[in-house]
């Protein structure tokens, strides 16, 4: 019993950063923008969150580091793709070398200062807690409020938000800022929570499996929170059969969670009917409002 | 007299080195219908969007019950009372009618409340609307109740109606006009946007006409004729098509033979059954209202999506559905799409680029091989430009700087050089200017009568009975039988189109 | 500031604009080295300028671009149908793997067939892993984006297993190496610092540059790029493009990992390349998705990487300043690129608005 209790805190431990990285995109994509970017995001909020612990001493003051950090990303993004219109799948490309690689030169000092580890709640830590918090958040907002109305039509088709006076482009800057933050605050969980300490290189991939996690939850924050779940499963599955030593090579393991990715994007993406509806079909097309 | 509801003052658009509006003036009177022309790139759409805040003139003033007023944005237009319902309409698909009109609605966020209004007001108007269905799935039709209705509900004193008829059948548009006089005997001013002067004449009160950006008419249009009208539009006499009749019947060219194929998309059409045969030296109209399966229709006959069994086509004799687009303009087949750009060409691409663009196959001259000759390309790009009088500014410009008259001609030049036996045309002159339409409608006209086989697929019904000589309806993927133009009239034609045959069709499918 | 639309591309701008870029990347440089103390101009030269004031170091110039040039080339012309491989750090991996295997498995097959098999391995190892992405991408719609970026991942793991497992060099004292490459296992030099690889990557670069602009191919790349609807309607296959691309860029890619391995890595180890199959990503922009073009950008992203080393041994910058400098070049390649299509209109604009 102790153990499954365990079990269930290091997989929840597992999916609250890619829950909190893939509710911000959700919302991003659903306003018609694809940021790629993510796991850049996410590197630099995992950098600054440390970093402002270590700063400050005080493992809280970390956590609007990397909100702040996630933004400034973002903003970044957002400038290039809606005001200069450049191409949002190069851009988000390149946010994630840019930030992979500044947060490694941030970093350098940081590396194998001891961490401090976010203080808990009760008990458990209260950013699982908020990352529920937050799904419900995304989804009330996004179905039940004029504004999530707005930004869903925005993405549906930005040419009819523009005729009706919605600014497509102020809409989406938003959009883009809360999927910055989310990202970043995804980032400072890992270098406050789940290895309390700041490694290069230390999101290994997750932003990209949260992009995914978008694709496989067809955009609905419920399934988001489904979807990281199971990926939290899955690659703590990897760590603990390999403590059990059952002769299965290493490396197989740790392919586990970038395999399953692939294999759920090829499940839900064949599937047209699951897809079909809350695709936002203006998803990554630049707008340019006409005459 | 009464005092106009809106006067529009000296109102000028630039945009870059465009004057669209050029000192247009402009006054509308409480419950009237007033018709505004003009040709495709006169200024008419400009105007309007600035009426409904969407563009903010250069300068010029407006005036709302004699008050001056700046229209900052749509939203305070609608707040003022200002309704529009567009052209191609500002709907969004995957969300559901309710929803969609919410979205034009100050209010706050209730979609219960909101669907029993829509429900009253739909009612009341005869709109038939179910507030819950996602829009994608809705037909052209119940797509502009909705448009409507999104303005009916803010209670407009003027509404503002893009071409609304272009994508209804003539029963549906009479429908329409019944709702534009009760709102204008409610009070209610409607600025009526078309080209159709026939309707003009018998729904407006008065009208406007632009040409080049300004105004050049105001009068009564009960007192015009459509020569008259179309007179003061163009600038010039229209210039009819001249036309033989057609000879005895020559051989079959293209035979269509229970023609189905699976709708490709979520909310794409079927095609069911379809069957058709074309001879030699004729032409043929396909009618129908927009999205009842041209595009797919085009995409069968082209090849672009390939039928399932080789006998459903026959060009000549030879079965080959299954062929592609290529093997098909091997055969003498010749497509012009609905979509100039980015369809029948690549709007960054130069002419002489996308003169390859449907010749590699057919023209051993541009592409050999693996190579591609542009030098040939740039000279049968010429060809075509000196032909079918194409305008342009450079040489070699890229397709999307030029204007839709110069660009149809120019796509339709590129396979008319081929001298086709068939040609397959969707919408000839959608979006093109008098004097191009008239060209290319002559230039159908003459390929036909030198022994080729025409389909074309149009929603304009002056164009078909102008040019075609049979004709035959889609709707909802059924295509009726092929009538001679000379024993339809429009009112059958528009039973065709809100789908007569198909249960008649039906019962013929289970007797076979 | 407001964009404005301009009715054709400026051919002005597509020339300058990655020139603009590269100035603005420099003046960026000079900044993070004043802000770490460090005189600019004198960071600037030893980052920029000292590398190519040396024969040796320009020889060595030349040899680091050539993976660059090979996979920018491709991937280039992936970009230009908007086939979005990204994975191509993956499949360098697996064009090693593929190279690699023969001189583990045959350690004493010495012959000219030998090098040139494990060119042809590594090309084929290169193109197997990137038709994984094409293959789901046409069969099931799957995202070609993240399922390349994953495949990174799966075989990087792939071959650490495989150097620390059953290809570890038995003598290598447990060490996770495979052995030592010797003669034909290796690529042979034409001077004392340069080998065959960058021959080999300057003409894939300029054939590949003759395909894009003469060939039918490279015409049906270009449309299925500009607009999908008008390539079906001149008779390409969506399907079959996306599959030439990941083969072409996945092939170029994995000849370019059994380059390193011939040639500067000589082994096979867990990591083959310090990530020039990301880097590509922006010569391959920087380049202006020409395959000629990145010719120069690879050298360009060469000199990134040699001027961070020489910063670090000269001036005790650590070399991460590579990657961030790279980062921001693409950063200023892409909003450049938006001058070509818009000019921008900032006060006549705003005045016009008021009158």
């Amino acid at each position: 019993m102790e153990l499954l209790l365990t079990l269930l805190t290091i997989i929840m431990t597992a999916a609250t950063p890619l829950l909190l990285a893939a509710l911000g995109e959700t919302i991003t994509e659903r306003a018609g923008v694809l940021n790629l970017g993510v796991e850049g995001m996410m590197v630099m909020g995992a950098v600054a969150g440390f970093g402002g612990a270590y700063l400050t001493g005080n493992p809280w003051a970390g956590i609007p580091f990397a909100i702040l950090a996630g933004m400034a990303m973002a903003l970044l993004f957002a400038f290039l793709t809606m005001t200069l219109l450049a191409n949002q799948v190069a851009t988000g490309l390149a946010l994630t070398l840019l930030g992979l690689g500044l947060s490694a030169l941030i970093g350098e000092r940081l590396v194998g200062q001891p961490g401090i580890k976010l203080p808990l709640f009760l008990g458990i830590d209260p950013l699982i807690p908020f990352s529920f918090l937050l799904t419900g958040l995304v989804s009330w907002f996004l179905f039940r409020t004029k504004a999530g109305l707005v930004v869903r039509a925005v993405g549906n088709n930005h040419a009819s938000a523009h005729a009706l006076g919605y600014s497509v482009i102020l809409v989406r800057y938003l959009c883009i800022l809360f999927g910055g933050a989310c990202a970043g605050l995804a980032g400072g969980y890992l270098s406050l929570v789940y290895t309390p300490q700041w490694v290069e290189n230390m999101t290994a991939g997750r932003g990209w499996i949260a992009l995914a996690l978008v694709v496989f939850a067809s955009w609905l924050p419920l399934r988001v929170l489904a979807g990281a779940y199971l990926f939290g499963t899955i690659s703590i599955l990897s760590f603990v059969l390999q403590a059990m030593g059952l002769g299965i090579p290493s490396q197989l393991l740790s392919s586990l969670p970038y395999l399953g990715t692939i294999l759920a994007l090829v499940v839900i993406s064949g599937n047209k009917a699951l897809t079909r509806r809350n695709t936002p079909a203006s998803l990554g097309q630049a707008f340019v409002p006409d005459r | 007299m009464t005092a106009p509801l809106l006067e529009v003052q000296d109102i000028v658009k630039i945009f870059g080195t465009l004057k669209a509006n050029d000192n247009v003036s402009l006054d509308i009177m409480p419950g009237e219908i007033h018709a505004f022309l003009g040709e495709n790139g006169a200024g008419k759409s400009t105007l309007v969007k600035m009426i409904y805040g969407a563009l903010q003139p250069t300068s010029g003033n407006m005036r709302w019950h004699g008050k001056p007023i700046k229209i900052q944005n749509p939203a305070e237009a609608r707040a003022l009372g200002i309704g529009m319902v567009f052209q191609h309409f500002s709907l969004f698909d995957a969300l559901t009618a309710a929803e969609n009109i919410a979205l034009a609605l100050p209010d706050a966020y209730d979609i219960s409340g909101l669907s029993k209004r829509i429900k009253s007001v739909s009612k009341d108007y005869g709109l038939p609307v179910d507030p819950h269905a996602a829009v994608g799935d809705l037909s052209v039709g119940e797509r502009q109740r909705i448009e409507i209705l999104r303005c009916l509900l803010q209670n407009p004193k003027l509404l503002i109606m893009d071409e609304p008829t272009s994508v209804l059948t003539p029963q549906e548009a009479d429908q329409l006009f019944v709702v534009l006089r009760r709102l204008a005997a409610e009070g209610c001013a409607v600025l009526y946007i078309s080209h159709r002067l026939e309707e003009v004449m018998t729904l407006c009160s008065a009208a406007t006409i632009l040409r080049h950006g300004k105004v050049v008419a105001r009068l009564d249009p009960r007192k015009e004729t459509a020569t008259s009208l179309a007179r003061l539009m163009v600038g010039a006499e229209v210039v009819q098509v001249k036309s033989t009749a057609l000879a005895a019947r020559g051989a079959e060219r293209l035979v269509l033979k229970n023609l189905s194929l699976a709708a490709d998309g979520a909310f794409a059409t079927a095609l069911k059954n379809i069957s058709l045969s074309v001879a030699g030296g004729e032409i043929v109209a396909i009618a129908g209202v927009a999205g009842n399966g041209q595009g797919e229709l085009f995409d069968a006959l082209s090849g672009e999506r390939r039928l399932t069994r080789d006998h459903m086509l026959q060009v000549d004799g030879r079965a080959i559905g299954k062929i592609g687009i290529n093997g098909r303009r091997k055969l003498g087949m010749a497509f012009v799409a609905e979509e100039r750009l980015g369809h029948g060409a690549v709007p960054e691409l130069n002419l002489s680029s996308n003169m390859v663009l449907t010749r590699h196959a057919s023209d051993a001259a541009i592409a050999r091989g693996m190579l591609v000759h542009m030098d040939q390309a740039e000279i049968a790009k010429e060809r075509i430009v000196k032909n079918h009088d194409v305008r342009k500014g450079k040489i070699d410009p890229e397709a999307r700087s030029l204007s839709g008259g110069n660009l149809q001609k120019f796509v339709m030049g590129r396979e008319l050089d081929r001298n086709p036996g068939i040609l397959i045309i969707n919408q000839p002159t959608w979006g093109v200017d008098a004097g191009a339409a008239a060209a290319i409608r002559q230039a159908i006209v003459d390929l036909s009568r030198l022994g080729s086989a025409v389909i074309v697929i149009s929603q304009d019904l002056d164009e078909i009975f102008e040019i075609t000589d049979r004709i035959a309806v889609i709707s909802r993927g059924q295509l009726s039988e092929a009538l001679p133009a000379s024993e339809l009239t429009r009112e059958a034609i528009g039973l065709l189109m809100a789908g007569a045959h198909e249960a008649k069709s039906r019962e013929s499918s289970h007797a076979a | 500031m407001r964009l404005e639309k301009r009715a054709e591309r400026s051919p002005t701008m597509a020339l300058a604009s990655p020139f603009i870029a590269l100035g603005l990347t420099v003046i960026t440089a000079a900044i993070i080295f004043a802000l770490r103390g460090i005189n600019p101009l004198n960071g600037l030269y030893v980052y920029f300028i000292e590398p190519l004031t040396a024969l040796w170091s320009v020889e060595q110039l030349l040899v680091k671009a050539s993976p660059l040039i090979l996979i920018g080339a491709g991937l280039a012309v992936a970009y230009r149908a908007n086939v979005w491989n990204i994975g191509a750090e993956g499949q360098l991996t697996a064009g090693a793997i593929m190279a690699g295997m023969i001189p583990v498995m045959l350690p004493n097959w010495q012959s000219p067939l030998t090098l040139l098999l494990m060119l042809l391995f590594g090309a084929i190892g290169g193109m197997a892993w990137g038709s994984i992405s094409a293959f789901l991408k046409n069969r099931f719609n799957a995202n070609e984006i993240l399922t390349s970026l994953m495949l990174v991942y799966v075989v990087q793991l792939l071959l650490d297993w495989l150097v620390r497992g059953p290809w570890r060099d038995p003598k290598g004292f447990n060490f996770p190496k495979s052995i030592t490459f010797t003669d034909w296992q290796l690529l042979p030099y034409i001077t004392s610092g340069i080998h065959l690889g960058v021959v080999i990557a300057l003409v894939m670069a300029l054939v590949l540059g003759f395909v894009m602009t003469r060939t039918l191919k490279g015409f049906e790349i270009t449309v299925s790029g500009l607009s999908p609807r008008a390539a079906r309607f001149s008779g390409f296959s969506q399907q079959r493009t996306v599959m030439f691309c990941f083969l072409l860029s996945g092939g170029l890619a994995g000849l370019a990992g059994a380059i390193e391995i011939s040639s500067v890595v000589g082994q096979l180890q867990p990591q083959i390349s310090p990530g020039y199959g990301f880097a590509a990503i922006i010569v391959a922009f920087l380049g202006r998705l020409n395959p000629v073009g990145a010719i120069l950008a690879g050298l360009l992203l060469a000199l990134s990487y040699i001027g961070g080393e020489a910063v670090q041994t000269a001036l005790q910058v650590p070399e991460k300043i590579t990657r961030v400098i790279q980062g921001v070049l693409l950063f200023y390649v892409l909003a450049c690129d938006t001058l070509i299509n818009y000019r921008i209109s900032g006060l006549s604009a705003a005045t016009q608005v008021r009158v």
